[in-house]
């Protein structure tokens, strides 16, 4: 009889439904960062196709093209990609989330190379209707941005900061895996009054052409996402969830319900999915959804929150 | 996926138009495009103009990437990935005319090849007509229109799309050109009553659906096309008049 009223109760709450910090979503999974998410249009698309939240394109101060082609390619178990922090800028990114915002909620994601520049678009990414501030601290490919300043934790504890002091938004900070210790990178991010983490970008990589013998990206080297990086990812998870007290956002080579599940129980109380909308299309928000749900009634959970870090007991 | 191949054949087929052919077995449809590396310059998408085991690009050399392309050698080796995206989708005992602007004729090379369809090739003059030699081989209606009147029809090939949509029945129109002439051509369909499906380009970074750099409203141009159906079409706000530049900045087009 309990189990019973406890079903019913997460099947009129939604049992997908998650709330951390200050945010509330009717879906777990996000759009990651750098997927279909740099027009109004794109990201509408993806949370009509069941993502719970699209976290947009690292949006920078000025209009920037990116790396030149090749920006992109297959591997064994991912993609490799170096396109190089590409966008709009922020003040044309304006159009775009006009369209978005009015579709569900979106997470800005922006990127600096000082605290002041990531304090001013979060400024603007809150303006715009931005539920949370995502600050890129761990693209590995942009010369000046990203991992470059967000491996050292003093960089990340300051950036955070000051951010947290200029927008009400709830700030999130997304990490590097290309460091010896991402619990301490974490731990920056918490003292500087970060509400969640957000683990893992790109593992920085680089693919060689043998018979042309160079490397084929334009950058030389990229950032490895998909499948290939899942254990690192969920390794990352596990990490901090035991050294944080605020919730930790799981990303890296989520493809079904699954791995979904794998992360939340490592510790992640929301996820984000990035490379599986190229191998298995958009639909795979639903295709998550549907899946994680069922496991979550076959297992007894009523909701996202009573699965988090349960592989760590 | 991705695949280094050797180059096999190299033939002139304008003054500043070649066709490279390699020996690829990766599966392909009609209307698929891969993306042509050009080391230490660039790689953009181009339209195969054979998908059989022996598959070819055709590539007019208009800047940096194309001319880089054009100096590849027969022996020599050159990195592709793909085939992406959807292709024609043609159901058997349909009556088709494929209408090329161009270059564009590359893209409905192998569909012409496979249903032996009839065929407009049009460009500005003569010299700039291409691959209307192969298209014979496999069609017995290949008509030629050209803006200043030097070869066949004169005038462009969606005006000579429409004579013959009036003179013959058709079920079917595949086209591949510039955008402004399929937004023409799209709307000459449209008044013939003809159904049509049109081949599509825009910048391309990934072209494996991840990126979202190519999209037109809320469709990839490479993995939702590069072609698109009649109704999509006509939910396309941005077909015919806006694109977006490598920032993701809007630029007006017409």
């Amino acid at each position: 009889m309990g189990f019973l009223l406890r079903d019913l109760h997460a099947v009129a709450m939604g049992r997908l439904e998650i709330s951390f910090g200050r945010l509330r979503l009717e879906r777990p999974g996000m759009v990651a960062s750098g997927i279909m998410d740099e027009t109004g249009d794109s990201m509408v698309r993806m949370i009509k196709s069941g993502a719970g939240a699209v976290v947009t394109k690292s949006i920078g101060l000025a209009p920037r093209p990116g790396h030149k082609n090749p920006t992109f390619t297959e591997v064994e178990g991912g993609y490799v990609n170096a396109m190089g922090l590409p966008n709009p800028g922020i003040d044309l990114f304006a159009e775009e989330m006009a369209v978005a915002v009015r579709a569900g909620p979106v997470i800005g994601s922006v990127f600096g190379s000082n605290a002041k520049e990531f304090a001013e678009l979060a400024a603007k990414m809150e303006d715009y209707g931005a539920s949370a501030v995502e600050l890129n601290l761990s693209c590995p490919h942009a010369e000046g941005y990203g991992a470059e300043i967000g491996s050292d934790p003093k960089n990340v504890r300051s950036i955070v900061s000051a951010v947290s002091s200029s927008v009400d938004v709830p700030v999130w900070a997304k990490l590097t895996p290309n460091t010896s210790s991402i619990s301490e990178l974490g731990r920056a991010a918490e003292d500087g009054g970060a509400e969640a983490v957000v683990a893992i970008n790109t593992l920085k990589a680089i693919v060689i052409s043998a018979e042309l013998r160079k490397p084929v990206l334009s950058n030389r080297f990229g950032g490895l996402s998909g499948p290939a990086v899942k254990p690192v990812g969920i390794r990352a998870v596990y990490d901090l969830r035991g050294a944080l007290s605020i919730p930790v956002v799981g990303v890296g080579g989520i493809s079904d319900w699954r791995d979904a599940a794998e992360y939340i129980l490592a510790g992640a109380s929301a996820f984000q999915v990035g490379s599986a909308v190229g191998t298995r299309g958009p639909k795979v928000f639903g295709e998550i959804n549907r899946g994680l749900e069922m496991f979550m009634s076959d297992h007894g959970y009523g909701s996202v929150a009573e699965m988090v870090g349960v592989a760590r007991e | 996926m991705s695949e280094t191949v050797r180059i096999i054949g190299k033939m002139k087929e304008s003054r500043d138009t070649y066709t490279l052919e390699f020996k690829w077995d990766a599966p392909a449809v009609p209307g698929q495009f891969v993306m042509v590396w050009a080391p230490g310059v660039d790689e953009v998408p181009m339209s195969l103009s054979r998908v059989g085991k022996i598959k070819a690009i055709t590539v007019k050399g208009i800047g940096e990437a194309s001319n880089a392309i054009h100096g590849m050698q027969v022996g020599g080796y050159v990195r592709l990935r793909g085939p992406y995206g959807n292709g024609f989708d043609i159901k058997k005992g349909k009556k088709v005319l494929a209408v090329a602007g161009g270059v564009g004729a590359a893209a409905l090379m192998p569909a012409i090849k496979e249903t032996g369809c009839d065929t407009i090739i049009g460009a500005r003059s003569g010299g700039e007509i291409v691959l209307d030699d192969v298209a014979r081989k496999y069609s017995k209606n290949v008509w030629i229109s050209t803006d200043d009147g030097s070869r066949g029809f004169h005038g462009n090939a969606v005006q000579l799309a429409k004579e013959k949509m009036s003179q013959k029945d058709y079920d079917l129109v595949i086209g591949c050109g510039p955008e402004v002439m399929l937004y023409y051509l799209h709307k000459a369909c449209k008044e013939k009553g003809v159904d049509c499906q049109l081949s599509l380009e825009r910048f391309m970074k990934c072209g494996a659906g991840v990126c979202g750099c190519c999209m037109m409203d809320d469709k990839r141009v490479c993995r939702d096309g590069p072609v698109f159906s009649s109704e999509e079409l006509d939910r396309l706000s941005d077909f015919g008049t806006r694109k977006r530049d490598e920032c993701g900045r809007i630029v007006e087009i017409r």
